[in-house]
C-alpha cells in the first residue's frame, strides 16, 4: 500500500485513459447563491481500472458522476470519455411495468435488437448476477439486493464498457453487500471494464477499490489518492482491508476538521 | 441452473423480503367481492320498499320494487329494448372512442410542449368543469336535432378528463425512472414510446374512467334532449315513459342506466388494479 498525494498521471502509459477529468469545476446557481459542487478536480480512470471516489456527504461525487456520464456538463474544464458509460443508482431505478427479462433487454429494444437475441442475451446476464429463471418476475416481487442485480445486468446490457456506480448498495444490508460485493468483483475481473464506483463507505472501497479517490467537501476537490494492492480476492474484515479503511478515515476525518475550521 | 439453487444463491438477509405469496382461490375472492354488493342491495331494495309501505306517494308515482323488478325482467325479452340499449351503446363507444383519440392528443400535446400547456392547460380544466347539458343548445344550433349534435356533446364531455388524466401521468412520472431510462438510452420519441407514456399509464387509466363518466352523463343528458325519430334510445324510453306517466317502466329504465354504469365502472376497476397489482402499488397487507 502507499499513499500518493496528487492524481495518478493523466496519460498512464500502460492503460491508457478511459475517464480523464481535466481542472474540472461545476457550480450550480449564479452569482452569490453559487453553489461550487467541484473546484478543479483532475482525475484519470485507466481502462480496466476500478476506482472508488470516497468523501463526506456534499463533495460533489454524485455531480461528478453525472458528468462523466454525460448526463450534465461542467462549468469549466474538459471531461473526456472514452468508452460507452453505464449508470447505477442508489435505487434499482427499474421500470415497473416491465418484468424483470424486458428490464433488462431494453437498452438492446432500443437499439433495434431483435426479441429473440435480446430475450437470449439478457437472460444470460441474468444468469450472470445470479438471478437465472427469475425473468418473468416483477420488479416489485424482489428484494433489494435482487433489484439491484437486475440494475447491474440492465447496465451490462447496454454493452457498456464504463461502469459508474452511485452508492448502489447503500440502502442495503451488510451481509447482501458483501455479497454484491463478491457478485460484482468477479463479473468485472477479467471483463476489460472500467468502473468509478462512489460510496462513503470506506471499507467497501478498501474491499472493492484498485484505486481510492478522496474528495473533500464543498467545494469538491481531490485530496489524497491511495492505490490499493491488497491482493484479490479480499475480505471486507481481512486485517489488511481493515488497516487500509483506517488509514483512508483518519485522513477523511482530518478533510472534515480543516473544512470545519474553515 | 435449476429454480431452486439460483434461490440458494440469493442468501442474504436481503432474500427474505423478496415477495413468494400465494393469492387465494378464485372463486373465494369472487365471493369475498360479492357478499357485500348482494347485501347492499338487499338493504336498498329492502328500504324502496319500506318508503312505498309508508305511502309517502301513491304507488302509480313511487312503484315498488315488486312492481318495478317484474317490468323489467318483461322488457328483457322485448326486442325494442335490445334495439334501444344497442342504440346507446353504440352513441357511447363511438363518442368515447373518439374522445379518447383527442383527448390522448391533447393530452400529449400539452405535457409536451410548454407553449401549448400555457396557451390551453387551464383551459381544459376549465372545459372539464363546464356542466356538459349546457351545450346543446348550442350542439342543436350547429348540428340540429341529430347523431351528431349528441356525439359533440360526449366528446367534449369526455375529452378534456382524457387529456387531463394523461397530463397529470405524464407530470408525475418519477425523474429517477427518467434518468435511467436517458441511460439506457431512450430519446426524444422512444423515451416516450418506452419510458414516460408507460410510467405514465396509471394517471392515463384514472383520466379514461372519468371520461367515461362524463361521456356516459353526457348521452344520457343528449338522449332526453335530443330525440333523433325512428331511433329507440335508453333516453328516448325513459322520456316516453314520463310522458305517458309509466313510472315503473320509467324506473325500470333507471335501473337499466345505473347497471350499465356500474358494469363499466367495475371493468375500469379491474382495470385499475391489475395495473397496480402488477406494478405492485398495492401494499400485501391490504391486499
Amino acid at each position: 500500500m502507499t499513499t500518493v498525494a496528487a492524481p495518478v498521471g493523466i496519460d498512464d502509459p500502460i492503460t491508457g485513459a478511459a475517464i480523464a477529468l481535466r481542472s474540472v469545476s461545476k457550480a450550480f446557481g449564479h452569482g452569490a447563491d453559487a453553489v461550487v459542487a467541484l473546484d478543479g478536480i483532475d482525475l484519470a480512470v485507466g481502462r480496466g481500472e476500478f476506482v472508488c471516489v470516497v468523501g463526506a456527504s456534499g463533495c460533489g461525487k454524485s455531480t461528478a458522476l453525472n458528468l462523466m456520464a454525460g448526463l450534465d456538463r461542467p462549468t469549466l474544464g474538459e471531461v473526456e470519455v472514452d468508452g460507452r458509460p453505464a449508470l447505477m443508482f442508489q435505487e434499482a431505478a427499474l421500470f415497473p411495468w416491465l418484468d424483470v427479462l424486458d428490464n433488462v433487454a431494453l437498452p438492446m429494444r432500443l437499439k433495434g435488437v431483435g426479441k429473440g437475441e435480446r430475450r437470449g442475451r439478457a437472460s444470460e446476464l441474468l444468469d450472470k448476477v445470479h438471478l437465472g429463471g427469475q425473468g418473468h418476475r416483477r420488479p416489485h416481487e424482489l428484494s433489494g439486493g435482487m433489484r439491484q442485480r437486475v440494475a447491474l445486468a440492465r447496465s451490462l446490457a447496454q454493452d457498456a464498457d464504463i461502469l459508474l456506480m452511485d452508492e448502489p448498495f447503500g440502502a442495503l444490508d451488510a451481509m447482501t453487500r458483501d455479497l454484491l460485493h463478491d457478485e460484482l468483483e468477479s463479473v468485472w475481473s477479467g471483463s476489460g471494464l472500467t468502473v468509478v464506483f462512489v460510496t462513503h463507505n470506506v471499507r467497501e472501497a478498501a474491499r472493492l477499490a484498485d484505486r481510492i479517490v478522496l474528495l473533500t467537501s464543498r467545494p469538491g476537490r481531490v485530496a489524497a489518492t491511495f492505490e490499493v494492492e491488497i491482493p484479490r480476492p479480499r475480505r471486507i474484515d481481512s486485517p489488511e482491508v481493515s488497516g487500509l479503511a483506517a488509514k483512508v478515515t483518519d485522513r477523511l476525518r482530518e478533510e472534515v476538521r480543516r473544512h470545519g475550521s474553515r | 441452473m435449476a429454480v431452486d439453487e439460483h434461490l440458494l444463491n440469493l442468501a442474504g438477509l436481503d432474500a427474505l423480503e423478496s415477495v413468494l405469496g400465494k393469492a387465494p382461490s378464485r372463486w373465494s375472492r369472487v365471493w369475498a367481492m360479492t357478499w357485500p354488493k348482494l347485501g347492499a342491495l338487499g338493504l336498498f331494495l329492502a328500504g324502496w320498499q319500506l318508503i312505498v309501505w309508508a305511502g309517502w306517494k301513491p304507488e302509480y308515482v313511487l312503484p315498488g320494487p315488486a312492481k318495478v323488478l317484474p317490468r323489467l325482467w318483461e322488457l328483457l325479452f322485448v326486442g325494442e329494448f335490445w334495439r334501444a340499449v344497442g342504440i346507446t351503446m353504440r352513441r357511447a363507444l363511438a363518442g368515447y372512442a373518439v374522445a379518447v383519440v383527442i383527448g390522448s392528443l391533447l393530452g400529449i400535446s400539452i405535457a409536451r410542449t410548454r407553449i401549448v400547456r400555457s396557451a390551453i392547460g387551464a383551459m381544459i380544466t376549465g372545459l372539464q368543469t363546464m356542466p356538459s347539458i349546457a351545450w346543446f343548445p348550442l350542439a342543436i344550433a350547429l348540428f340540429q336535432i341529430s347523431e351528431r349534435a349528441i356525439m359533440f356533446v360526449v366528446v367534449l364531455g369526455a375529452a378534456p378528463s382524457i387529456a387531463n388524466g394523461l397530463v397529470s401521468g405524464v407530470d408525475h412520472v418519477p425523474p429517477l425512472l427518467l434518468r435511467a431510462g436517458r441511460m439506457v438510452g431512450a430519446r426524444g420519441v422512444g423515451l416516450y414510446r418506452h419510458v414516460i407514456l408507460p410510467a405514465a399509464l396509471p394517471g392515463f387509466v384514472g383520466g379514461l374512467k372519468q371520461g367515461w363518466a362524463f361521456a356516459w352523463r353526457s348521452l344520457m343528458a343528449g338522449e332526453l334532449i335530443v330525440i333523433v325519430g325512428n331511433k329507440p334510445s335508453i333516453g328516448s324510453r325513459l322520456d316516453f315513459a314520463r310522458q305517458f306517466s309509466d313510472s315503473e317502466l320509467l324506473i325500470a329504465w333507471m335501473l337499466v342506466i345505473l347497471t350499465i354504469g356500474i358494469i363499466i365502472d367495475a371493468a375500469f376497476t379491474k382495470a385499475d388494479l391489475t395495473l397496480r397489482r402488477r406494478w405492485g402499488l398495492i401494499d400485501n397487507a391490504t391486499r
